[in-house]
């Protein structure tokens, strides 16, 4: 499968929290968890950005610490 | 000795030496029962993404303890019934942090960047 292009041939990405120098995940970091919610304040799903399940749980976690902490909103009103 | 990291949140219209004074109730409480501060972050005047206890903004501090569990609990019952405070966290970290924090990082650069366009301005305005 790795070889020929594929008709609707979009690469898998890879986890972008595995591999050498990855960004650690960290509650404070909010700049960096940021782009892990959606405009309204969810978490967006890992199957669109491909995070390993592992550190999704990890950036969860992170994410409603940061929320707890009101460094991050829990919804966003329109 | 466990290490924690605590943080907490102090209502915005207190100056920021009653939050100096706030760290050092919180390092007396600690040293009381054996425990130490390991560092002490300050990370200023914040806006909160949302109201907490009617607050818009607070003054956000980060420590670095290192104690036993009773003195943390100690820390907490003291921390929760203070006023001033308006949300605390305390969490178990396997290490801490060695220099500063993103948080500090980002203030520290936001600090420079404003500076330099002030300086920007200046030349601006001089020529």
């Amino acid at each position: 499968m790795s070889q020929g292009r594929r008709p609707f041939g979009r690469r898998r990405k890879s986890c972008p929290f595995s591999g050498t120098n990855a960004p650690v995940i960290d509650y404070k970091d909010t700049r960096l968890l940021q782009r892990y919610v959606s405009e309204r304040g969810k978490i967006v799903p890992r199957r669109i950005t491909a995070v390993s399940a592992k550190k999704q749980r990890e950036l969860a976690r992170a994410i409603k610490r940061s929320r707890f902490l009101a460094l991050m909103p829990y919804t966003v009103d329109q | 000795m466990a290490l924690y990291e605590h943080v907490f949140i102090a209502r915005q219209d207190i100056s920021a030496q009653q939050v100096e004074g706030l760290v050092d109730l919180a390092q007396a409480v600690l040293e009381e029962n054996g425990g130490k501060i390991t560092k002490n972050e300050y990370w200023g005047l914040k806006s909160l993404a949302y109201r907490v206890k009617k607050n818009r903004k607070g003054h956000y501090t980060l420590l670095n303890i290192e104690a036993d569990h009773a003195a943390v609990a100690e820390l907490e019952r003291r921390i929760s019934l203070n006023d001033d405070i308006i949300r605390h966290m305390t969490l178990r970290v396997d290490e801490h942090e060695a220099d500063e924090s993103i948080q500090m990082r980002n203030k520290n650069r936001d600090e420079r960047r404003s500076a330099r366009r002030e300086e920007g301005n200046y030349e601006r305005d001089a020529s």
